[in-house]
């Protein structure tokens, strides 16, 4: 009958309405989600934690660097790609540059001299997530041509086998889901607990 | 990369949306058409104050539009002054003035544009209380409007056309939440967290810290795409492994963002009685939207650009798990639905990709557009279709048996003027006011050169369009684009409905002509062509020359 109450009326209803729905599904909807996700899917909905002897090190779909106080890269741990972040995953954040932007060039030469250098590799032969930042700055994964490319640097910083090394990336090389769906990964995470009880 | 991936994975999606568009288009229909409600309608109803079994004049749909939506922007506004002394709000204090009109507008229109980082600036409770009670009637809002359109083709003679309370009751209660329970589900299944655990800090391998940030996060991405609203729960959106972990999760998110948009026209064929009419405008909309899905991924892999020249691949903004292809197709279907999420950084696009993303909003998001928006944007385009067809024949116009008369086109072409307007005009604001200028290039662009116009243009474009993508080195935290975006916002999404639903009061009150011999048939791949080629020459003819000013310039550099 709101054509027939004047006008305040609507908002009046408005009003009133605002107030069951922010009820309904400002706290009732994420409840009830937030009540089936923790019974049915804790470790999803928990954030999908990796342990290392019972205790926390990280989530398996947050990345994170492998670099001392400085944040230089240590050269006994597979390192993941650039990140506009810094991986402070309390403040998420891409780099933004434009594909002209001068900056974003010298950071890629910048990368690629220090990637050289620290893998003795050539600079025409490091894959490009090596050289750019991912969207959200978190990106947990690398690409299995980057992995394969830091296997040489590991096992001589360790001093283990490269076939050992070579053959963890290997089994954490994971395929595109469902077999076409996105890029095939290596989790560095994953990768470099392994590589820590392979050490141990 | 190899084209069958491409094509696998379009395939994937075109085969879910054929499944899924019948039965829920079927669905949608009959939802606004029983008369009956369900007990919980009825005691929210009377919780309200709604009549359910009275009919509204378009007049009275839309001030129970304009009520809803004003006692929404000063809700959410009022949650964020507040936040200081909120539950759950993390230690974040109030949200400034400014940025808290901007927020308001912003979901309340259904944009989602986001001048904040929400990592670092909104509690659990103003994300979940304010803004995704926003992400459910603001959608619902959008498909009550298209419905009352829908009905202003299907009904005869008659003053009314429904009322807005009922719809966006039924929108919200039978279509969007139990839809958004299930996506919840799955998504966390595929690692999207649901807690209020808060930061967490562990220590690494290496003996430093990391964070592991928590949040309701499933809850709100389910409700996000699948109402085309898109604003993130973390500032880098669903490129953030919380919200969009995997490959998979990317494409179910995707599938989301269609699934009513692809499914309304159904539901207009089976309202108006006949559903060739709806499937004449889904092939419109299945064509331009794998027209510029093909465009801007032929532009990622091709990589031109001296940045992705020089690193080997335009792959910058880019997450490792999506690659190009999982990222061009989330960037098409978010630019073209007016969801505006991103799970790669547009900003960072090559020049000519980047453009694409622009050129899917600047086409007014029909293809198939946001949900509600896009059907009601389509069918105001298709007016004007039948309107230059009848010209060119020498008739009077009719589309569904409706004569399109003077101030049926009148409406339809207001419509069609009304972003663009917005667009040009805020995008030439900001460069003509010589303080706004100066702010602008000194505090708010980011990538220099042509890029940054571009960044400007991108802004304006996204907010009148009611997308919420941007590119996002743009600082937009400042008085103008919070003040000027804020209104773009408000007027982007309001003038558009007021004409629509002057447009369905017109055409409810008319009668219906009879089929002749000199009747454009509305159902024939002929009027398809028509119609995509009028709404690819009207957003040409509407928006070359900014183009050329800013990503076409630097593409063709």
């Amino acid at each position: 009958m709101a054509t027939t109450r004047g006008f305040a009326r609507p908002y009046w209803v408005a009003l009133r309405y605002m107030l069951v729905a922010t009820v309904v599904l400002g706290i009732a909807y994420p409840v009830a989600v937030l009540g089936i996700g923790q019974l049915a899917l804790p470790a999803q909905a928990n954030g999908s934690i990796v342990t290392v002897d019972g205790e926390p090190v990280g989530s398996s779909l947050i990345g994170q660097s492998f670099t001392d106080a400085d944040g230089a890269a240590l050269p006994e741990w597979f390192q993941s790609r650039p990140s506009a972040a810094g991986y402070d995953a309390s403040a998420s954040v891409a780099s933004n540059y434009g594909p002209e932007n001068p900056s974003f060039l010298e950071e890629i030469e910048a990368r690629r001299d220090a990637i050289a250098a620290s893998d003795g590799v050539d600079a025409g032969d490091i894959p490009v997530d090596a050289l750019t930042t991912s969207g959200s700055g978190l990106d947990p994964h690398i690409s299995p041509e980057y992995a394969n490319e830091q296997v040489a640097r590991i096992a001589d910083a360790r001093g283990v086998p490269e076939a050992e090394v070579q053959s963890l990336v290997d089994q954490f090389t994971q395929g595109r889901d469902l077999g076409y769906l996105g890029e095939p990964t290596v989790n560095v995470l994953q990768l470099n607990v392994a590589l820590s009880e392979l050490a141990g | 990369m190899e084209a069958w991936l491409l094509v696998a994975q379009l395939a994937t999606l075109v085969l879910v949306l054929a499944v899924i568009h019948r039965p829920l288009g079927d669905y949608i229909a009959w939802t606004f058409t029983r008369a009956k409600d369900l007990r919980v309608e009825r005691g929210l109803y009377r919780l309200v104050g709604v009549d359910s079994d009275s009919e509204q004049s378009w007049g009275a749909y839309l001030r129970g539009v304009l009520a809803f939506s004003l006692i929404g922007v000063l809700f959410v506004y009022a949650l964020q002054r507040l936040q200081a002394v909120l539950p759950y709000s993390l230690g974040f204090p109030a949200v400034p003035e400014g940025l808290s009109f901007n927020t308001a507008a912003s979901f309340v229109t259904n944009t989602n544009w986001q001048s904040y980082s929400p990592d670092v600036t909104l509690g659990y409770t103003v994300q979940i209380a304010g803004l995704a009670v926003q992400n459910f009637v603001s959608a619902g809002v959008g498909l009550a409007v298209a419905i009352a359109l829908v009905r202003g083709f299907a009904r005869r003679n008659t003053g009314t056309l429904g009322n807005f309370w009922v719809d966006l009751t039924r929108a919200v209660l039978r279509i969007l939440l139990p839809l958004a329970v299930v996506s919840a589900i799955v998504l966390i299944a595929g690692g999207v967290i649901q807690n209020f655990s808060g930061f967490t800090e562990v220590t690494t391998l290496t003996g430093g810290t990391a964070t592991v940030p928590g949040g309701p996060v499933a809850s709100q991405e389910a409700i996000k795409m699948l109402g085309n609203n898109g604003g993130g729960f973390f500032n880098t959106n669903s490129a953030h492994p919380f919200e969009n972990p995997t490959p998979w999760t990317s494409m179910f998110e995707v599938v989301l963002m269609l699934a009513i948009p692809f499914a309304l026209p159904r539901t207009f064929g089976k309202m108006v009685g006949d559903t060739r009419q709806g499937y004449a405008v889904l092939a419109a909309m299945g064509v331009l939207f794998v027209a510029s899905l093909a465009a801007l991924t032929a532009f990622e892999i091709g990589g031109a650009g001296t940045g992705p020249q020089l690193a080997g691949g335009a792959m910058e903004g880019k997450e490792q798990r999506f690659g190009i292809a999982a990222s061009t197709l989330f960037a098409t279907t978010s630019t073209i639905t007016s969801t505006g999420a991103v799970n790669s950084m547009h900003d960072s696009f090559t020049s000519l990709g980047g453009m694409m993303t622009l050129f899917n909003m600047m086409l007014g998001e029909i293809a198939p557009g946001g949900i509600g928006a896009g059907l009601y944007g389509i069918l105001m385009i298709a007016v004007i279709t039948v309107f230059i067809a009848g010209l060119l024949v020498g008739r009077t116009p009719e589309y569904l048996g409706k004569k399109l008369g003077p101030r049926e086109i009148k409406l339809a072409s207001l419509y069609i003027l009304a972003t663009p307007t917005l667009v040009l005009v805020g995008t030439a604001l900001s460069f003509a006011i010589p303080p706004v200028r100066a702010d602008v290039e000194s505090t708010s662009i980011w990538n220099p050169g042509l890029h940054g116009f571009t960044e400007v243009l991108y802004a304006f474009t996204s907010a009148a369009n009611n997308n919420g993508s941007a590119f996002a080195g743009l600082t937009a935290n400042t008085p103008w684009f919070n003040t000027a975006l804020g209104l773009a916002m408000l007027l982007g999404r309001f003038v558009p409905i007021v004409l629509v639903l002057a447009l369905a009061g017109s055409l409810a009150a008319q009668g219906k002509v009879p089929v002749t011999a000199g009747t454009l048939p509305t159902h024939r791949p002929q009027f398809v062509g028509l119609l995509v080629g009028v709404i690819v020459i009207v957003v040409a003819l509407t928006y070359f020359p900014v183009l050329a000013l800013g990503p076409l310039a630097e593409g063709l550099q």
